[in-house]
């Protein structure tokens, strides 16, 4: 029966690498019906140390189609679907629906973010498992009723805080550690057996040889599947990573009522991005006209400077500093943060 | 106040136990450190204590979910003495 079951279940793992070699043998032994194998990546010597899935003979290969010859030598019953591209906002959600269930085994933020997403909109779950040194954290997110990782995280560490496995370093046997306990939660959604981690962050402490766990629950005000959200497609510009905000004051949005007392919101969205208006004495200068209409602005007065999910404001920030003006700060997440905080506000 | 009872912000400390995790383990250079704090304080009087000793950590604070005897709780939770306090910043390797 449970055999049956798995035969004709179909499983997308996103990433090839620490997390993915080992999800992927377990996934394929145990009879997954169809497997779709997402990396645009090519194996590197240094990748050896962890991702035991290649060998040195595959260097330079690209990883998905590496990883499917192997599994079909291992189970060759399997389908296999080897997608040499970047899991990107503008393949996330197809890719994502052709499968019954993902597992999160990237190594970048925006792409766990991108991942989540695509699942909690297309109605699947997310399998996450993450490591970094010494320390992993298995999830299951985007399950019915259950949270998300933006319940968990709502929002992403600063860039340069956080090395890749590449540059910080990990123990390569905790990679094989959280990507079998992935492969093994995949397994117990796609058969509705057990308890799976639903609502519970496993925490892998390879150093202490302990494990332990921490429960959270949906946010009400979850960006992304909160009770009034905000997301509601994918959107390019919020994936591609906040670039590394070199000096730029930034203002989380739970400040920004606070912050406004003081200084002017300066809205530099699109109007195809604003037709649903703004907030109250908001000064709306697309970001495209700001050089043309700098003159409009005070470089006595302060200004929070705001898009919709703060990339372009980042820049305007930047472009502004250049021609003198200096008391601005940039709002982290942009409009769409604040409005996942605020059910009144319709920006989108 | 009844005679024997806790004042909420008294002077009386209490000890809670912090358990730091991935990249603030190694800024506090410890997995689990002991914090002594006033009774009363909540978990983002304990995050300042800690941004005290170890300024870096304020960069993280954004980002970092603090759990309490197991559960993700929000900054203004009451902490009690013997209270085990884990700091969760985004894990993101794979």
């Amino acid at each position: 029966m449970g055999q049956e079951r798995l035969a004709s279940a179909r499983v997308l793992v996103i990433g090839a690498g620490g997390l993915g070699s080992p999800a992927l043998q377990y996934l394929a032994a145990a009879g997954v019906g169809r497997i779709g194998i997402v990396d645009d990546d090519a194996v590197d010597d240094t990748n050896l140390q962890r991702q035991t899935i290649f060998s040195t003979g595959d260097l330079g290969r690209n990883k998905a189609e590496v990883a499917v010859e192997r599994l079909r030598g291992l189970n060759p019953l399997v389908a296999y679907d080897p997608i040499a591209l970047r899991f990107a906002a503008d393949n996330a959600r197809e890719l994502v629906r052709l499968y019954d269930l993902a597992l999160d085994c990237t190594d970048r933020f925006s792409t766990r973010y991108l991942i989540n997403d695509a699942c909690v909109l297309e109605g699947r779950a997310d399998v996450y498992g993450s490591i970094f040194r010494f320390d992993g954290q298995v999830s299951v997110f985007g399950a019915a009723g259950g949270p998300c990782y933006r319940c968990l995280y709502p929002e992403a560490p600063p860039p340069e805080s956080t090395p890749t496995c590449a540059e910080g370093g990990v123990l390569g046997a905790l990679a094989g550690i959280v990507g079998a306990w992935q492969a093994s939660e995949a397994l117990k959604v796609l058969l509705g057996i057990g308890d799976p981690l639903i609502g519970r962050l496993a925490l892998v402490d390879s150093l202490l040889a302990r494990v332990r766990e921490v429960r959270f629950e949906r946010d009400r005000d979850c960006a992304l599947c909160g009770d009034h959200a905000a997301i509601v497609s994918i959107e390019r510009e919020a994936y591609e990573g906040t670039p590394p905000a070199t000096g730029v004051p930034e203002l989380d949005a739970e400040r920004l009522d606070d912050a406004l007392r003081e200084a002017i919101l300066l809205d530099v969205r699109e109007p195809h991005e604003a037709v649903l208006g703004s907030i109250d004495g908001a000064l709306r200068i697309p970001a495209s006209q700001l050089e043309a209409r700098m003159s409009e602005l005070d470089s006595a007065a302060r200004y929070v400077v705001a898009c919709r999910v703060g990339a372009k404001s980042l820049w305007a920030v930047r472009r502004l500093r250049e021609a003198g003006f200096t008391r601005l700060t940039h709002l982290r997440g942009g409009l769409l943060a604040y409005a996942a905080r605020h059910a009144e506000f319709e920006f989108f | 106040m009844r005679a024997g009872a806790v004042p909420v912000h008294g002077t009386h400390p209490i000890v809670i136990r912090v358990l730091a995790f991935g990249r603030l383990r190694e800024l506090l250079n410890a997995g689990e450190t002991a914090l002594d704090i006033r009774a009363g304080s909540r978990v983002g009087d304990a995050w300042s204590a800690l941004a005290d000793r170890c300024p870096a950590l304020d960069e993280h604070r954004s980002s970092t979910r603090i759990a309490c005897n197991g559960r993700i709780v929000a900054l203004d939770h009451v902490l009690r003495d013997g209270d085990e306090v884990a700091l969760l910043p985004p894990v993101g390797g794979g």
